[in-house]
């Protein structure tokens, strides 16, 4: 870890405190050699009416998504990207963005694939950095361009796929969509576009834990205690346990993959990307319509 | 036919102008769009029940079309955070504004598709673009019907 932690008390309660950084720490860090400040938000355009200073923009359709095939950029595209941005492999990188962090979590969730070690997120995201009044400018950053070292993508160990889930039945499945996504009175988000998934509903067995329920009004992170009453009280969720989450097309949904993981502290949990998209329209998988989670199915392993 | 109809300079324009620059230059081109696109009329402020919401943009985006002597006015309103939708409301306001009913119409469904967009905001987002402009032809073609 190139830059220490932040030592705000909230954090402390968290199984991984150094995950998560606050607007005023960052406001204080920004000129710190060895960190980079990355901005990803569902709107393309944001960072440019205003970013925080000196931050670099990272889009994950445009930047983390491959042109064809609907998967990932690979490890040289990827080495490519960062080395551009003047991300190196030990830089510490703070990544923040608009809807409470969601693609935020997103792009940390991708830079997790490849191993990059030291990568959090900004507790309240664009939003608490924009409402505090701190300074954004639409000054054009021109990053020195480095060195990043061509890594292979990790697709086993945080990230799952269809046959996995498949194979995953007997353990716990979050489903993060809206609860009329999860009953199966819609595909696709209210307000969102048609994203394609010929079926609606969930997955058997997964419980529904909605993404924006782990945030606060102000779009930080809520606190550990308040954490604990959801995904372990309400969801079910005991220490130790194997999880996959998935939403629709995986965004939301690694989200709840960094709360389970970072600050929760499990450690196996996998962000199923295909989510709704592929388990809404592949042939033969079982679905279960309806407010109730539904028995699951036997493992097909 | 209605495809004899040429695409109106004023789109024809907008869409060379795009496919003039690089593509980071694009999404800059398409901030201007963003930060010109006009505050309501007076006339329509208070009056909410006559905008149409547009489901498939990702943010609040309500459109209106009006017919004025013959020609086509488009309002659009969306909020400063969703610069993208802004940028996209904004091209169709400017392009498609005093066009007859028929020359609207008669745009092409993809016009969105072909002003060098696609690349710089990538298809799923240009979706957007093509929903403001399918929902503003059919509440033209209501009202023609009407």
């Amino acid at each position: 870890m190139t830059v220490d932690s932040d030592p705000s008390p909230k954090f402390s309660a968290y199984a991984h405190p150094e995950r998560l950084v606050s607007t005023a720490w960052l406001a204080e860090n920004l000129d710190r050699p060895g960190l980079v400040v990355v901005e990803s938000d569902e709107d393309v355009l944001l960072y440019e009416t205003g970013h925080i200073p000196g931050a670099v923009k990272i889009d994950w359709h445009t930047d983390l998504n491959d042109g064809v095939t609907r998967d990932y950029i690979d490890g040289e595209r990827f080495a490519a990207l960062l080395g551009s941005k003047g991300i190196a492999r030990d830089t510490t990188v703070v990544i923040y963005g608009d809807k409470n962090n969601w693609w935020a979590a997103y792009a940390l969730w991708v830079f997790t694939l490849f191993g990059h070690e030291d990568v959090r997120l900004l507790d309240g995201g664009r939003d608490l950095w924009i409402a505090e009044g701190r300074e954004t400018t639409t000054d054009a950053t021109t990053p020195v361009a480095v060195e990043y070292p061509v890594v292979d993508r990790d697709d086993a160990t945080i990230r799952a796929f269809k046959d996995d889930v498949l194979a995953h039945f007997g353990n716990p499945l979050i489903d993060v969509r809206s609860p009329e996504e999860y009953s199966g009175e819609r595909t696709t988000a209210p307000a969102y576009p048609e994203e394609g998934a010929l079926r609606a509903g969930h997955i058997p067995s997964a419980a529904s834990v909605p993404w924006a329920r782990a945030a606060a009004p102000d779009a930080t992170f809520k606190t550990r205690a308040e954490l604990d009453d959801i995904y372990l009280g309400e969801a079910g969720l005991q220490a130790g346990d194997d999880v996959i989450a998935y939403c629709r097309i995986g965004e939301r949904s690694s989200h709840t993959w960094f709360v389970l993981t970072h600050l929760l502290g499990f450690d196996n949990v996998r962000n199923y990307d295909g989510s709704w998209t592929e388990w809404g329209s592949a042939v033969r998988v079982p679905i279960v319509t309806g407010t109730e989670p539904g028995e699951a199915p036997a493992a097909r392993v | 036919m209605m495809n004899e109809i040429p695409l109106p300079d004023q789109l024809a324009e907008i869409r060379d102008d795009f496919l003039a620059l690089a593509v980071p230059d694009r999404l800059q081109m398409l901030l201007e769009f963003s930060n010109e696109l006009p505050e309501l009329p007076e006339r329509y402020r208070d009056h909410p029940d006559l905008f149409e919401r547009v489901e498939e943009c990702q943010s609040p985006v309500f459109i209106f079309v009006e017919v004025e002597d013959g020609l086509v006015h488009l309002y659009a309103t969306a909020p400063r955070e969703a610069p993208t939708t802004r940028g996209f409301a904004s091209i169709l306001a400017q392009g498609l504004d005093s066009l007859t009913v028929e020359q609207v119409l008669a745009i092409p469904d993809d016009f969105p598709l072909t002003i060098g967009l696609t690349e710089a905001v990538s298809p799923l987002r240009i979706r957007g673009m093509t929903a403001l402009l399918g929902r503003a032809k059919r509440q033209l073609r209501e009202r023609a019907a009407a």
